[in-house]
């Protein structure tokens, strides 16, 4: 199985408890595998530390700090910062478990060479994840510290207290000893053997304080550094030729109006065709002069037939959830309500393109990449190159935005072949073109689900059946005896183009932030509140009737309509009112949004949005708020316009004139409700709130105009398509 | 065809000798070594590559080196006056409006010309002003603010 297939099935499952076992489980299987060290030298350091996958798979993450002679704690992960926080709440968690101050900090995060081996930043799991794991570390430090703290000061451990890494003895507080001094001249190694005592909420003096993102200074001045802001001597930079369409095979290429510009370099190795130069510019121009001819793919699907298409091919059939009896559930039903949803394909677009730095030095191979999964694509450089792993070096340094488009990552296997093909250090930036072109897209799909209501107004069964989408969020979390839910080829088709040799999604396909939720979470939301209107009841209500089992999820709904100001009403009420809850990594989240529809020209504009979500303990409430903003704001761009076009396996889409997504004026008032639940676990905060967002406005759409929408975007035409046809 | 160009960059005056049709933006970052301007979609419709023209916004990926000869340049490394961070700069810190970064020194060049010609904008000002460049972590409302708060900042009259 293909690296990027694992990954993407991976996220795309259920992701509420990505251990499959609880939470003792974990904390004992942690124990084996953890590394802590105390070390005045990075030799004593990496020594006998994990740095190879096989040894990490069952979690997948690892963790190691160092106290330095110097006092300063570095944290090495591989995680990495691509907007999200980590570089601010993994430090906040850090200071917290080991009573040390947050500038005595420092973090790497996703060099190679220097961090423990991990899977990715993926999933909502820097936070839920290796935080928890490095706190475990952390904790396991301040143990090990205050032991030899203990015996320096020949007193016994509990009669100590910590505090800014100085070690105080209570009873007599002028003998005191600091971190640094207990490390002066020691090398240990250290791993956590049993589980840790982690600090309780009401013991920490950091988490769940808001703290501002600690690299706001590098990123407002212009010094924080991406992958393409590296300069290396004698670098050049690369264009590839590209085919028209993809899957198509270049049969020949005249490359003499290129190597007729002074200084142009060729390189050709099978059907990698690339110019080198060492201006960006003439690269650019240099790659236009090359002729070549191709064989493209016949594929006769568009943007347009996709969704019948994908049906047709959804032969596999994998039944994930079901309970009572479907013809029971159909008995009872006074009304049934057939419907099918339809998402698109829809592009990350992060605003940095896919970008890599690669050069040799000597036998060893450094690259500067952005991508949230150095440790993989280190193996997999390798392996497309033929060389050693411990050869390969991926250095991680901003990431420009990836929301899991950057889990997959064709530029860092090319750069590195053209650097090894040439001899020369290369850079490698995408065109926004290629952008597109070889993004593994949110994939396409289809959701047919049929449902009923009783005369009371109560759900009597519900049949789920997904086309292609992927499963994460597809089984309802609602009061219903008779239900079933089912995958056609879903989760088993995420990145492959060609399942059997046969062509079903025409572009590569993957993670897209919160994979699969959102299209999952549209379909379900949707149709809860065309049932709500159908019994005649308020939409809030409805879902609340149907959640006496799932308290959280009803308190979640009724924090978050508290704020709104949700005042009951059936709909379509008229004031564009809608609501869409979900569950993903854990958390549990639903927004309200009230938005105003233009009977004239379609256009629907969201006023305001009140997030409300329980995510367990919130270890920095601003970077939550900002990610719970951000989800909102991203997640209004699926919503309304987001929509890659294409004819066979040729992108149309080729830059952000024809691929619209949020803009300033469509930004609405957002109020964010965080449930206090300091003393849980801590779940997602990245992605939660996104998955809502088709879903609530949809319904909100509904709400203002009566019409009703099976298919996102929902953009004008498709706006005033739907209101023309529910006023016939 | 290599050419001597000059022009003002950030305060000083500099000479590149280059090809004259090599856009800004890559003389910029590869000639000049200011990597804070970036590359966004090369033709305009994203903002993450603007600069000032002589005060006025513009697409550095869009404008060839030999038409700003005698101008002046301003980059977001040429904002910071003595050693300390421009009112939007430091706006856009205590607002947080940031994730990944990537567009901000391009948001903050833009705001920053809106702010030159137009010292008391308001929220909608800012809106049309800001409309075209764009941000796909959602940072938009914080920008905003971030804007008005510097605004309010700057009336005291800070040079932009």
């Amino acid at each position: 199985m293909k690296r990027e297939e694992k990954i993407t099935r991976r996220l795309s499952k259920d992701m509420n408890n990505p251990w499959g076992m609880d939470r003792r489980d974990f904390m004992r299987r942690i124990g084996g595998g953890l590394i802590i060290a105390f070390s005045a030298g990075d030799l004593a350091l990496l020594s006998g530390c994990s740095t190879k996958p096989e040894e990490e798979k069952e979690y997948g993450v690892n963790a190691y700090l160092r106290i330095g002679e110097d006092g300063r704690v570095t944290l090495y992960t591989g995680k990495i910062e691509m907007g999200q926080g980590p570089i601010t709440s993994l430090p906040m968690m850090l200071a917290d478990e080991l009573d040390v101050s947050l500038d005595s900090i420092d973090i790497i995060m996703g060099d190679t060479d220097l961090c423990p081996w991990d899977e990715g930043t993926a999933g909502s799991t820097s936070t839920r994840v290796f935080g928890q794991i490095m706190r475990a570390a952390a904790a396991e430090a301040r143990a090990r510290l205050l032991e030899m703290a203990a015996e320096k000061l020949s007193v016994p451990a509990a009669q100590l207290s910590v505090s800014d890494g100085i070690v105080t003895d209570r009873s007599d507080e002028t003998r005191q000893v600091s971190y640094a001094e207990l490390t002066q001249g020691k090398e240990i190694l250290e791993t956590v053997k049993e589980k840790p005592a982690l600090k309780k909420a009401s013991e920490f003096r950091v988490m769940g304080k808001p703290m501002l993102h600690t690299d706001g200074a590098l990123k407002v001045t212009g010094t924080a550094k991406y992958s393409g802001d590296v300069k290396l001597p004698g670098m050049v930079y690369a264009r590839i030729l590209r085919p028209p369409s993809r899957g198509a095979i270049r049969l020949s290429a005249d490359t003499s109006g290129a190597e007729a510009i002074e200084g142009v370099e060729i390189v050709k190795k099978g059907q990698l065709l690339a110019v080198l130069h060492e201006s960006q510019d003439v690269a650019d121009l240099a790659i236009t002069k090359i002729k070549a001819k191709y064989k493209e793919e016949n594929f006769a699907v568009d943007d347009k037939s996709i969704f019948e298409f994908l049906v047709q091919k959804g032969s596999e059939m994998e039944e994930t959830d079901s309970g009572g009896s479907l013809t029971e559930g159909e008995k009872q039903a006074e009304k049934t309500f057939d419907s099918e949803f339809r998402d698109p394909y829809i592009a990350h677009a992060p605003m940095e393109n896919h970008t890599a730095t690669a050069v040799f030095e000597g036998d060893k191979l450094k690259i500067w990449a952005s991508c949230q999964n150095p440790f993989p694509m280190k193996t997999d450089v390798s392996e497309a190159l033929g060389i050693p792993e411990e050869n390969v070096q991926l250095m991680q340094i901003f990431t420009g935005g990836a929301f899991g488009g950057k889990l997959y990552n064709p530029q860092i296997i090319e750069a590195a072949r053209l650097a090894k093909l040439s001899g020369k250090p290369v850079q490698l930036i995408y065109k926004r073109e290629e952008e597109f072109m070889y993004d593994y897209l949110r994939p396409a799909a289809v959701i047919k689900l049929r449902s009923g209501i009783t005369a009371e107004g109560k759900i009597s069964f519900w049949d789920y059946n997904l086309y292609f989408g992927g499963g994460r969020g597809s089984r309802h979390f609602y009061d219903i005896e008779n239900h079933r839910t089912r995958e056609f080829n879903a989760s088993r088709t995420q990145v492959i183009s060609k399942p059997r040799g046969e062509i079903v999604h025409p572009f590569d396909t993957g993670a897209w932030r919160a994979p699969s939720n959102n299209t999952n979470t549209f379909a379900r939301e949707s149709q809860m509140e065309i049932m709500a209107a159908a019994a005649g009841k308020d939409a809030l209500e409805f879902r609340l009737e149907h959640l006496k089992n799932f308290p959280e999820m009803a308190e979640v709904l009724k924090a978050g309509a508290e704020k709104f100001g949700w005042t009951p009403a059936r709909g379509p009420s008229g004031r564009g009112y809608g609501i869409a809850c979900g569950i993903d990594v854990g958390t549990r989240v639903a927004v309200f949004v009230e938005v105003k529809v233009d009977g004239e020209t379609g256009h629907v504009q969201v006023k305001r949005a009140v997030a409300s979500q329980n995510m367990g303990m919130v270890v920095n409430p601003q970077g939550a708020i900002i990610q719970v903003e951000g989800c909102i704001i991203m997640g209004l761009g699926y919503a309304l316009s987001e929509e890659v076009r294409f004819e066979g396996r040729k992108m149309l889409t080729r830059n952000f004139d024809t691929y619209g997504f949020t803009r300033f004026s469509w930004t609405p008032h957002i109020d964010v409700v965080l449930i206090d639940a300091q003393e849980d676990p801590p779940h997602g905060g990245g992605e939660p709130a996104i998955i809502c967002m088709g879903g609530a406005v949809a319904n909100a759409v509904f709400d203002a105009t009566g019409a009703r929408l099976y298919q996102l975007p929902l953009t004008p035409e498709r706006v005033l398509e739907a209101i023309k046809s529910s006023k016939s | 065809m290599t050419e001597t160009i000059q022009f003002e960059l950030n305060g000083n005056p500099v000479q590149v000798s280059t090809n004259p049709d090599n856009l800004l933006l890559w003389v910029l970052r590869n000639e000049l070594g200011l990597t804070g301007t970036k590359f966004g979609c090369g033709e305009g419709y994203c903002g993450s590559c603007t600069v000032l023209l002589d005060d006025e916004p513009v697409r550095s990926c869009m404008i060839p080196v030999k038409d700003v000869a005698g101008s002046r340049i301003t980059t977001i490394e040429g904002l910071a006056l003595n050693g300390s961070l421009h009112p939007i700069q430091k706006a856009f810190m205590e607002n947080d409006a940031l994730q990944c970064g990537y567009c901000t020194p391009g948001m903050i060049m833009n705001a920053c010309g809106l702010l030159l010609k137009n010292p008391d904008p308001s929220r909608q000002e800012i809106i049309l002003a800001m409309e075209d460049n764009l941000c796909r972590c959602g940072t938009y409302g914080r920008i905003i603010e971030a804007i008005q708060m510097a605004a309010e900042e700057m009336k005291g009259g800070v040079k932009g």
